[in-house]
């Protein structure tokens, strides 16, 4: 464990490896959670795929691989595809998510063609684009994360300045329009921002799998919080735990993709925040269920005995437990139940083994009676 | 304010809104004067809806003019407020009751700026108006249908305007909200605002409203509710499907306009 952590910081792969993806999880996962809250999930799925034909044409027109290059070349053309999204909806019939299908194929297929081009050219420095289909962590250089993290930070101090824009924009657009404030300049703003946040992460992550990251953490961070300050943070946290963990794992084992890996680990963490998220989580609301079933059944019970003690006009008329467990047919569990009440002072067994109210369980039905929960 | 009844709060002059070939909206005309409340009634697919976006500049028309106290309307957007249909945002957005409504001062305040003290006083006393001062930290994804319309009237109080837009706000709510929402119209026109409301119901346009417009394509007719309330514009705008209604409209419209 020591001689890791000593690697993390003297080993240049490993730290260049685990700063690259900490960055890439935190930016995706910001502003995933505006593409998600947005409903535009797939969108981040056609601008990754449509990256890599400006990814393979950047190659051919400069000859160059520096990220800086390679990286304008992908943001250019999946800023293209949503161009190319968003006027097909507004001038067919084609709905979006027909259009969106349609440009990813596309641009994807033209990029793959434009891939194996490139490997049959004759160029010496050919070797390494291919990386960009399920990323590479461990091809990071120091140069590509001093990139990254300055991309990064501008899109994150954007997103601070303009937090109560976003917001609005994300909840209520055509409102934000009524008050003035151009809709497109922030539709334009916010769509830029997640393209440069996906094309930061190709490298990494592969543009078959980027738009995971999109969608991954802001599902995980909307299970735990109502707030969406919150819920960005803990999706650029998700992301960046996911990032980290999963380019350390693939960088230590030889011929594990990081991509697969870094998706897993979000995955993982989606899985728990679905189970175990409070309020939101499965779990949560089982156990919910449970104690709503649970009070449900005491008042069925408390109120079967309070109908049979106003119909003998008596109360101290015991009731056999077989009337009672006629008459819940559907509650089940009458035994325990009544164990229950009578713990809690609400009923009391005869010595004849028969069941009553109690006064204080009397009142209590009463209570009820005057709510309307019980019906004669 | 006694220049204000004399001038007119809205003025909307042959506006047309197509979409694609069919004509949604065609060649309208709408004279509001201030301080009254006026009712956008039609059936479905009249255009209601559309007219409001297209007015409020958030939908583009192919012709027609909108002055809002004599001016275009992009110079008088900070007289306006909006309310829109609630089924129009998602409410399991990730926000409280109290940052809804502070959305509301999000134009006064401009680009960049957070709301400060102010602002978060005015949007306490708007949910207090509304009858939602309890709900304020409420995540907005457990309000009933009729919370989410006062958290919306409320949004709509703090831009402090003098012309109201709302768009069905009576749509779905309980008695409660309904009579919230009457009590704020008539605060509202007792303050010397405008409110333009799309409304559904028939049976209710005489009790609650001043004025009407009546809107099918085409403007069919508009004025008091009593002139407008006629046998043969109501079945202008809705056909012979309301021969119900409109008796029963017209004679509510008679006797409580004979009441006013």
């Amino acid at each position: 464990m020591w001689e890791f952590l000593q690697n993390l910081f003297l080993d240049y792969t490993l730290r260049t490896v685990t700063l690259g993806s900490a960055v890439l999880g935190i930016v995706s996962g910001a502003l995933g959670s505006f593409a998600v809250l947005r409903k535009q999930s797939l969108l981040g799925d056609a601008i990754s795929h449509a990256a890599l034909p400006g990814i393979a044409l950047a190659f051919l027109i400069t000859g160059s691989k520096t990220s800086l290059i390679l990286i304008t070349g992908a943001a250019i053309a999946g800023w293209l595809a949503t161009l190319f999204v968003i006027s097909i909806t507004r001038t067919t019939r084609i709905k979006t998510d027909s259009a969106l299908g349609l440009i990813l194929s596309v641009f994807f297929g033209s990029g793959l063609v434009l891939l194996t081009f490139i490997q049959r050219q004759p160029y010496a420095t050919k070797a390494g684009l291919e990386k960009f289909l399920f990323g590479q962590a461990a091809a990071l250089l120091q140069s590509d994360l001093i990139t990254m993290s300055v991309l990064s930070t501008i899109i994150i101090f954007l997103v601070f300045v303009f937090w109560k824009e976003f917001k609005i924009f994300s909840f209520d657009p055509d409102f934000t329009a009524s008050l003035g404030f151009s809709v497109h300049v922030l539709d334009i703003l916010i769509t830029s921002l997640l393209v440069i946040a996906i094309v930061i992460g190709l490298q990494t992550v592969g543009v078959v799998l980027m738009s995971a990251m999109v969608v991954a953490p802001a599902a995980a961070a909307r299970q735990w919080s109502d707030r969406l300050g919150v819920m960005v943070i803990l999706s650029s946290l998700f992301g960046a735990m996911a990032g980290v963990g999963g380019a350390i794992i693939s960088s230590l084992t030889p011929r594990l993709p990081t991509g697969p890996t870094i998706v897993l680990g979000i995955s993982a963490i989606v899985f728990f925040s679905i189970l175990l998220a409070p309020n939101r989580g499965l779990v949560w609301r089982w156990v919910a269920e449970q104690k709503n079933r649970h009070q449900l059944q005491l008042e069925a019970v408390l109120s079967d005995l309070y109908i049979l003690a106003r119909q003998h006009q008596d109360l101290e008329h015991g009731h056999p437990i077989e009337v009672l467990r006629t008459m819940s047919i559907g509650h089940g569990g009458v035994d325990r139940t009544l164990k229950e009440l009578k713990s809690m002072g609400w009923v009391d067994r005869k010595s004849d083994g028969n069941w009553i109210l109690t006064p204080r369980g009397w009142e209590q039905a009463r209570q009820m009676a005057e709510r309307g929960a019980i019906t004669e | 304010m006694e220049n204000q009844n004399r001038t007119l709060a809205i003025e909307v002059e042959d506006l047309t809104v197509a979409y694609r070939e069919k004509p949604v909206l065609w060649d309208v005309d709408l004279h509001v004067p201030a301080g009254i409340l006026q009712a956008i009634i039609g059936p479905n697919g009249a255009g209601k809806t559309t007219l409001i976006k297209a007015i409020l500049g958030l939908i583009k028309p192919s012709a027609g003019r909108v002055l809002i106290y004599g001016k275009p309307y992009n110079q008088q957007r900070h007289l306006v407020a909006y309310v829109p249909q609630r089924g129009s945002v998602d409410w399991d957005f990730p926000t409280n009751v109290l940052d809804v409504v502070l959305m509301g001062r999000y134009g006064r305040l401009g680009w960049f700026r957070r709301p400060g003290k102010e602002d978060y006083q005015k949007a306490e006393e708007a949910l207090v108006k509304v009858g939602m001062a309890d709900f304020m930290r409420r995540q907005i994804s457990q309000l009933s249908g009729g919370q989410q319309q006062r958290v919306f009237l409320a949004r709509a109080l703090v831009q402090e305007a003098l012309v109201y837009f709302m768009d069905e706000p009576f749509q779905g709510v309980d008695a409660t909200t309904e009579k919230a929402i009457i009590s704020l119209l008539k605060e509202l026109r007792a303050a010397g605002k405008t409110v333009l409301v799309v409304h559904h119901d028939l049976q209710t346009v005489a009790e609650y409203f001043d004025w009407a417009l009546l809107l099918n394509v085409r403007r069919i007719a508009s004025g008091a509710v009593s002139e407008v309330f006629t046998d043969q514009n109501l079945r202008l705008a809705y056909g012979g499907k309301v021969g119900f209604l409109t008796y029963h409209g017209h004679q509510k419209a008679t006797a409580s306009s004979e009441r006013l």
